[in-house]
């Protein structure tokens, strides 16, 4: 396969893009995209949230997840970078700290594909009974 | 920050959170000159003259979440470090253009790093802002932008990794 150098090579990939129609398709259907978003203000990025956040891109490429990944910027949890937010359509979105690649790859195989809860959450959103009454 | 693009994310940002709709990085390799130049300039809502005094200053923020903004301070200590400076203009409601000077061949300076990998990640995760990336060297020039890609790419999503990885290549190959 020649290498994209241009502008028009890239209208030329367009055309021979075989999931073409699925990209289309997983881009009309955002809302039942899961939404992970890395956090990459100055203390996530110092703390390697690009390193993160490329892994997390080559996996969802390579297992062809219904994943979007994206950028969000600092929530107070600096000592924790890299974190990343996961939102699973239909729950409650989570936050997870101390992220690196390995860490990344285990979150998307076992608390996004497996459903399994994992070690790592920082607890954002605590509710006690009587709020949620 | 272990290279000159992670700056380039990092500082973008601020353009992103001040509402920018069009945002330009120019970079200026000259070997002619010993000098690498690095300009984030955005169209966004601008600041006065006396946060731009501050904006350099660790212990000053617009957010809200923690009480330090590292992001311009790091930025100025590499450039000064590695023989150069930051400058930054700005006017309310106009926009922002925020420039780092090194010296090419200090020994201080950090790395380029992969300025594509920036320029990509920028796109894919903000496809709603016309992110310019303008390159500059002694014999060539190179330049691309959102708005260019998207009309390329005849709407396919941008934060799609497999065509973030197509526009990776193409930028890529450029610089």
């Amino acid at each position: 396969m020649n290498k994209i150098r241009s502008l028009d090579d890239l209208r030329k990939m367009k055309q021979n893009l075989k999931s073409d129609i699925s990209i289309r398709e997983k881009s009309d259907k955002a809302e039942e995209m899961v939404r992970i978003r890395v956090a990459m203000a100055t203390c996530g990025i110092a703390a390697g949230a690009r390193d993160v956040m490329n892994t997390l891109l080559a996996k969802v490429e390579k297992d062809s997840l219904p994943v979007v990944v994206t950028q969000g910027g600092c929530m107070g949890y600096c000592y924790a970078e890299p974190t990343i937010e996961v939102a699973i359509p239909g729950k409650d979105p989570v936050v997870f700290g101390n992220v690196d690649s390995a860490k990344a790859l285990e979150i998307v195989d076992k608390y996004i594909v497996g459903g399994e809860l994992i070690d790592g959450v920082i607890p954002v959103n605590y509710q006690t009974i009587q709020e949620k009454l | 920050m272990n290279d000159l693009a992670m700056h380039i994310l990092d500082i973008v940002q601020n353009s992103i959170s001040a509402g920018a709709k069009n945002i330009w990085i120019e970079v200026l390799v000259s070997v002619a000159r010993d000098l690498l130049s690095i300009s984030i300039r955005d169209d966004g809502k601008g600041m006065t003259p006396e946060m731009i005094a501050k904006v350099t200053d660790p212990y000053c923020t617009t957010r809200t979440t923690r009480k330090v903004g590292l992001g311009l301070p790091l930025f100025r200590q590499t450039a000064e470090q590695a023989g150069g400076s930051l400058s930054i203009e700005s006017t309310l409601g106009v926009g922002t253009t925020v420039t780092a000077n090194f010296g090419l061949n200090h020994i201080d300076r950090p790395p380029m790093g992969d300025l594509a990998n920036a320029y990509v990640l920028l796109l894919g995760a903000n496809p709603d802002i016309n992110l310019i990336l303008h390159y500059v060297t002694d014999e060539n020039e190179f330049s691309v932008s959102t708005r260019e890609i998207n009309e390329a790419l005849d709407g396919l999503p941008l934060n799609d990794p497999q065509v973030m990885r197509m526009i990776y290549e193409m930028v890529e190959s450029n610089i």
